[in-house]
């Protein structure tokens, strides 16, 4: 989900001329915080605990935090890029 | 009895009016030159900045009977339960690029629903239809649940009666302020109330999470309880860890789960009501913080059990009502006044997203299938006058769904009604991407996974409940013939069969030579943001209390 098509931009026909996209190679790190806690190996487990919490909910409390931090670099990484000419 | 709740009825209801007042003066708040205007009333105004747009999809998405379920869930069946963690963080990541390309698209074209957009997008009005129903059956059972929600707070106050209309009063006030409101001042009455609803349920659960630990003897004791319990009960699937035949569940639920979430007409309504892309992209970072919450819900579940709650009994003779286990450990655990305000929370975090949701759905009535096909000639001012009306309308089928049915009906379904929004992934999802699907199979497509979902989630018995059908949303995978205990999320298996009906239906329609619809947008039109030239200066206002990043010049 995370390529958009390639598509041919008509020239002219759109108002502002631009070279819309969303591409770019930072876009393939949200992968990751979606892959990773569907992983039930990773922390399906009790030990070892912290603060009493067993492995398993510890371990993906701290997903949010991989969560939080890709797509926070990719929205910088992806900001400066202008998308218009 | 009540009068022993005096103190926590009286927190609950000052707090309520306080929300209730709040809710009709936000017509003021932003307020524009024309409220008669769909974009006013139903997305108000597409103008909400990050910090908006944080509390109104936070409140949308996390809702009271999230706050209610999930822990009643987590004191039942243990582990499984917390599949609410994984699906509200990989949500984000999953629709980042999508829902930007859906806010520029409708921004462009003025879309308000998703079916405008698969409209336009498919040049297909049957197909638009299809999935304006198919949102409006969904969103339904949703509102009708945040009832449940306010009604196990009420329960626990002991406000309840033995008449049917009795019981169900004061549920029954609540709403017919919450529709005044909602009527008056569209968007802005949740926009503005999300605010309270969101402080509130902070400030209950950092209290609950530091003083309740303290009390039971700490997390390690609190999650030994919890261990205990489930030990000792016969049922196989409990345990505060996953076993080798629920993982893939658990797994295809949380990813079935997150594809769902922003199909939901009420979702993409928040979205579509934010400024700018930027706006989105910022709140993709910031809605998890919601979901940190959400989890440390969850384990009051656990927490109930350490504090050895006994949950209230249900409607029926020798059944327990476990959506009763939060408030009544709020009861035994805090002072009155703090359970009170817990309390209101809950009653409010159920008003902010019934608000939404009937907006949204009422809007869906009102451009595809009243401007549609009973009045083509609307105007913008008769439209919002009808979503007004049709969201009176929603709210009324939602009180009459729990006064006059079971609520277990409205729990079946709200079961399907993830099921069958996720249904419109191709359509909706996969179409601001690629117009390679052909109208005519998509629909088929729609067609063949609505009909497996509704038909395995039959097959679903529940032991627990003794109920031989719609006992839950786990496909036993030996009815497909498998030698196997596992079990799937239906939703996934339905979504997967209808996408491979959609693309060979699409091969063999394009071979058939067979006319498809003109696609009514070009590819810039999921990119244009904020400032661009050719938008619509209509709508465009200033004085939203976030810095806003300096539009970039064409």
């Amino acid at each position: 989900m995370s390529e958009p098509p390639v598509t041919a931009e008509p020239p002219g026909d759109v108002s502002p001329p631009r070279e819309a996209t969303d591409r770019s190679p930072w876009n393939w790190l949200l992968i990751l915080p979606i892959v990773v806690p569907l992983a039930p190996a990773l922390f399906n487990m009790d030990s070892p605990r912290l603060f009493g919490f067993p492995a398993y909910y510890w371990v993906q409390l701290a997903f949010i935090v991989l969560g939080v931090a890709t797509t926070s670099v990719v929205y910088r990484m992806t900001r400066d890029r202008a998308v218009r000419s | 009895m009540w009068r022993n709740h005096l103190t926590e009825i009286i927190v609950f209801t000052v707090l309520f009016l306080l929300v209730s007042a709040m809710g009709f003066l936000a017509a003021r708040w932003r307020a524009p030159k024309d409220m008669a205007h769909l974009d006013e009333w139903g997305l108000g105004g597409r103008t909400f900045g990050g910090w908006i747009t944080w509390f109104l999809v936070g409140g949308d998405v996390y809702t009271a009977y999230t706050f209610v379920a999930v822990p009643a869930l987590m004191f039942g069946a243990g582990a499984a339960g917390f599949f609410a963690v994984p699906y509200t963080i990989i949500v984000y990541p999953l629709v980042f690029l999508v829902l930007l390309r859906l806010w520029s698209v409708s921004r462009q074209h003025g879309f308000v629903t998703p079916a405008d957009f698969v409209r336009t997008r498919f040049g297909s009005p049957t197909l638009a239809l299809i999935i304006a129903i198919t949102g409006i059956a969904a969103t339904m059972p949703y509102i009708a649940l945040q009832l449940v929600g306010i009604e196990a707070v009420l329960k626990t106050m002991g406000v309840t009666g033995d008449s049917t209309v009795a019981r169900h009063l004061p549920i029954i006030i609540a709403f017919a302020i919450l529709a005044a409101y909602t009527y008056q001042s569209g968007l802005r009455a949740p926009a503005l109330i999300a605010f309270v609803k969101d402080s509130l349920i902070y400030i209950v659960i950092l209290v609950a999470v530091i003083y309740l630990p303290y009390k039971l003897g700490g997390w390690g004791a609190i999650f030994d309880a919890a261990d205990a319990k489930f030990k000792a009960t016969p049922a196989p699937g409990d345990g505060i860890l996953l076993n080798q035949n629920n993982q893939l569940q658990y797994v295809t639920l949380a990813l079935g789960s997150a594809l769902a979430l922003f199909l939901y007409p009420h979702t993409q309504t928040g979205v579509l009501a934010s400024r700018s892309r930027a706006v989105i992209k910022r709140n993709m970072s910031a809605l998890p913080a919601y979901t940190l919450l959400l989890g440390l819900i969850a384990l009051l579940g656990y927490m109930a059990i350490a504090a050895g709650v006994k949950p209230l009994p249900g409607a029926k003779e020798g059944t327990v009502d476990s959506n009763t286990v939060v408030p009544l450990l709020f009861d035994h655990t805090f002072p009155d006044w703090f359970a009170g305000v817990a309390y209101a929370a809950i009653g409010i975090g159920a008003l902010v997203p019934a608000a939404i949701m009937s907006i949204a759905a009422a809007n869906l009535f009102t451009r595809n299938i009243y401007k549609e096909y009973l009045k083509k000639d609307a105007s913008a001012a008769q439209e919002a006058k009808v979503s007004k009306v049709a969201s009176l309308v929603v709210k009324v089928g939602a009180v009459a769904c729990i006064v006059f049915l079971d609520p277990q009906f409205s729990i079946d379904l709200q079961l399907i009604g993830g099921v069958i929004i996720l249904q419109t992934l191709p359509a909706v999802g996969l179409g601001l991407y690629t117009r390679w699907f052909h109208r005519g199979a998509l629909i088929a497509g729609w067609v063949a996974g609505m009909g497996l979902g509704v038909w395995m989630l039959y097959q679903i018995p529940n032991p627990a409940t003794k109920r031989a059908h719609f006992g839950g949303s786990a496909f036993p995978l030996e009815k497909f013939g498998f030698d196997t205990p596992k079990t799937i999320y239906v939703g996934i298996v339905a979504v997967l069969v209808n996408l491979v009906v959609a693309a060979l239906a699409t091969l063999a329609l394009k071979a058939g030579r067979v006319p498809d619809g003109t696609d009514g947008t070009s590819p810039g039109d999921y990119f244009v943001d904020e400032g661009d030239e050719k938008l619509d200066p209509r709508t465009r206002q200033d004085g939203d209390e976030v810095a806003v990043e300096p539009a970039p010049q064409v």
